[in-house]
């Protein structure tokens, strides 16, 4: 295929043929699985196929010139960075792991989706137009620019190196889980193979690479999550468009929810003892509490993950590759629609997913039914011969109860398929999607981190005179022994995947929201400021997790998943307190807030 | 060519909006959803859908309109990048 003009120019041709040579492999997957091919050599083919792609555009984006590395040349039109963004955005936790979350834990757990979407208007309003217009390449470079010297651009790295590896290894863990499951090797294999997927993309080609990988990702993972969603919800007879149909479902499950006792019948002690850390179900689909308590969680919640999403370096640097500060805005635009295009349908899915299991006027009910005949369904023999569900009898009356169904919230994605009794392809589809969701923001978080090390801390605080070959040597050797770290992490499997993404948000909004915020809302902010703010916010923040997480009961019910209510408040107050103590920032920095504050003329960057 | 005065009136200008926007989006975030028990009836379940499809929805339009609005802010005072 010949490109007049370049790549750039080209782009909708090049991923609409993209897209539809995906469709086309799955089509001719679903022939050979129609012909009799076993289902391994199909799951196999989807993670190969998918892989080698995202590999062979990793190659070709490679690249020697440092503003390619680093930001991608800055000419990513904002659609496709939208793109890039929501893949780089959407982990394994938000592709495997969110329909599940809203499954099993109901009402409350939806302040994640107002939280992670509510986030893009504080990064649209806020930050990303302004770092944009400074024209960094990462976010400690903003950080040590802004309020000057070393100082605070090593805090500013500190910060985000721990809030990004804490990511990086639960989306290595969940590579490695999709690789293992569809590749039928063992997990410490499979977290091995996904990160050298993950590297194939990004060494070569820096940010450059991961674009464009991200934005073949993206178009993976979405196709790989709506098709089982619109297919289960018109087979199973439940609406031609699901997000329109869920509501009239959501007041079905509430009678349900009332007649077998969720949230009141709930299950005995020795029974969870014998299911582990499988749950079930126990908190109603929509209810919405009065309490001021229940409320004050659902606020807090979705205040963390906000900040978080405004905070984390992976997500902020994606508009620095935009080709101005217009499309920086309106790429957080897109960013959202296409983020919402997922988080829109998960959900519809997890309620969809209640009605299959609970009507019992539903054919593929189980609860209610006696234990001979659900242990006999073959996606329960599956998912349970995996330890991803069980059964436990516990009053022995023969019969399924809605306490004594056990399960894992990740079942809610990988079991549609087979509990809608959707063909196999379909599977190798999800595991496709899922591996794309992980190794794009694995992708993200690992340049976030050898990025910061290589330019702000090797570049610009050891070696200021090093030469560009060998800064893009260092970088690429960095990202080459974090990965290595990251996997070797994921090996130890310390937390689920969703408590160290938490984690990440809350690390990143105690240490850097405020420095961010009030380095362009802020004049008078100075150094000394900044840097309390970050070593204060970061170090409380820490603290206070570290005794939750060893037995402390948690103030006000702010928990380790809400730690950022209190490194936050100390971040802000430290940096007020200490920047109005000590003397307003020179000429020069105030000059510099004015220059970011409009879009036109060059960069800060470029001019100094 | 761009007068002090001018810029001054861009970043007034521009405080204005990020406020409207900021007071919007906590008004949908924290507003609607603290009082969700309040949107649920026996036809239509609010709460469910204000946590999980109405404020994404909201926040999409919001952010579109937010970067419209603010290019016109820019282009006004001449402090577009095509200026």
């Amino acid at each position: 295929m010949k490109l007049e003009g370049g790549f750039i120019n080209n782009l909708g041709k090049v991923y609409g043929v993209y897209t539809l040579g995906f469709l086309g492999f799955v089509i001719l997957m679903a022939i050979l699985e129609a012909m009799g091919v076993p289902n391994t050599y199909i799951g196999w083919m989807f993670v190969a196929f998918t892989v080698l792609i995202y590999a062979l555009i990793g190659v070709l984006s490679r690249t020697m010139d440092s503003n390619q590395y680093y930001v991608a040349g800055r000419e990513v039109p904002a659609v496709y960075n939208g793109m890039a963004t929501a893949a780089d955005w959407m982990s394994g936790a938000s592709f495997i792991a969110l329909a599940g979350g809203v499954y099993l834990g109901g009402y409350p757990y939806m302040a994640f989706l107002v939280g992670w979407t509510g986030g893009y208007v504080l990064v649209a309003s806020l930050i990303a137009p302004y770092l944009r217009k400074f024209g960094c390449y990462t976010v400690p470079d903003f950080i040590g620019t802004r309020y000057g010297g070393n100082l605070a651009r090593f805090c500013a790295v500190v910060v985000l190196v721990v809030a990004s590896f804490t990511y990086v290894t639960a989306q290595i863990n969940g590579t490695g889980t999709v690789a293992a499951r569809a590749l039928q090797i063992p997990f410490e294999v499979g977290v091995w193979v996904g990160l050298a997927g993950i590297l194939f993309c990004s060494m070569l080609g820096g940010m450059r690479a991961v674009t464009w990988t991200q934005v073949a990702q993206y178009i993976v993972l979405i196709i790989a999550y709506l098709i089982p969603v619109f297919w289960m919800s018109n087979k199973l007879g439940y609406g031609l468009i699901p997000h329109l149909a869920q509501f009239d479902a959501v007041q079905r499950v509430q009678e349900l929810q009332l007649q077998l006792g969720v949230g009141t019948f709930l299950p005995s002690p020795e029974a969870q003892a014998e299911a582990g850390r499988l749950a079930a179900l126990k908190v109603g689909i929509n209810d919405a509490s009065d309490s001021l308590y229940d409320r004050w969680r659902f606020f807090t919640l979705a205040f963390c993950m906000m900040a978080g999403t405004a905070s984390l370096p992976h997500v902020l640097m994606r508009y620095f590759t935009t080709s101005s500060v217009k499309a920086a805005r309106q790429s957080v635009g897109w960013s959202l629609f296409f983020i919402s295009l997922l988080y829109l349908s998960a959900p519809a899915l997890a309620t969809f997913t209640k009605l299959s299991l609970l009507d019992p006027n539903v054919a593929t009910s189980i609860i209610g039914k006696s234990v001979a005949q659900v242990t006999s369904i073959e996606w329960i023999q599956q998912w349970s011969n995996v330890g991803f569900l069980k059964i436990v009898d516990g009053n022995g009356d023969g019969i399924v109860q809605i306490n004594e169904f056990f399960m894992r919230g990740d079942i809610v994605v990988l079991a549609t398929p087979e509990m809608a009794g959707l063909p196999y392809v379909i599977s190798g589809l999800v595991a496709a999607g899922g591996l794309a969701a992980a190794m794009s923001t694995a992708d993200g978080l690992l340049l976030a981190i050898a990025n910061a090390l290589s330019h702000d801390l090797y570049y610009k605080i050891i070696d200021p005179k090093v030469d560009t070959a060998k800064r893009l040597m260092v970088a690429r050797i960095l990202l080459l022994i974090i990965g290595g770290l990251a996997a070797f992490v994921a090996m130890q499997k310390l937390t689920g995947i969703l408590g160290a993404v938490a984690w990440a948000f809350c690390f990143a909004n105690s240490g850097l929201f405020f420095p961010l915020v009030l380095g362009v809302w802020w004049k008078r902010a100075n150094r000394a400021g900044a840097i309390a703010g970050m070593v204060g916010g970061f170090g409380v923040g820490a603290w206070y997790l570290y005794q939750v997480q060893t037995g402390m009961t948690p103030w006000l019910g702010i928990d380790g998943l809400r730690f950022g209510m209190i490194g936050m408040p100390v971040s802000l107050i430290l940096m007020v307190v200490f920047s109005l103590m000590t003397k307003a920032p020179d000429e020069e920095t105030q000059k510099m807030v004015e220059s970011i504050r409009v879009p036109k003329g060059r960069t800060y960057v470029e001019t100094h | 060519m761009a007068t002090k005065s001018d810029q001054l009136q861009h970043w007034e200008a521009t405080k204005r909006l990020t406020l409207i926007t900021l007071i919007i989006w906590a008004v949908v975030s924290f507003g609607i959803n603290w009082f969700g028990s309040a949107l649920n009836s026996a036809a239509f379940p609010g709460a469910y859908f204000m946590a999980g499809a109405g404020s994404q929805l909201i926040f999409v339009i919001l952010v579109f309109w937010f970067a419209a609005r603010q290019n016109r802010v820019d282009e006004l005072y001449g402090m577009s990048e095509g200026d």
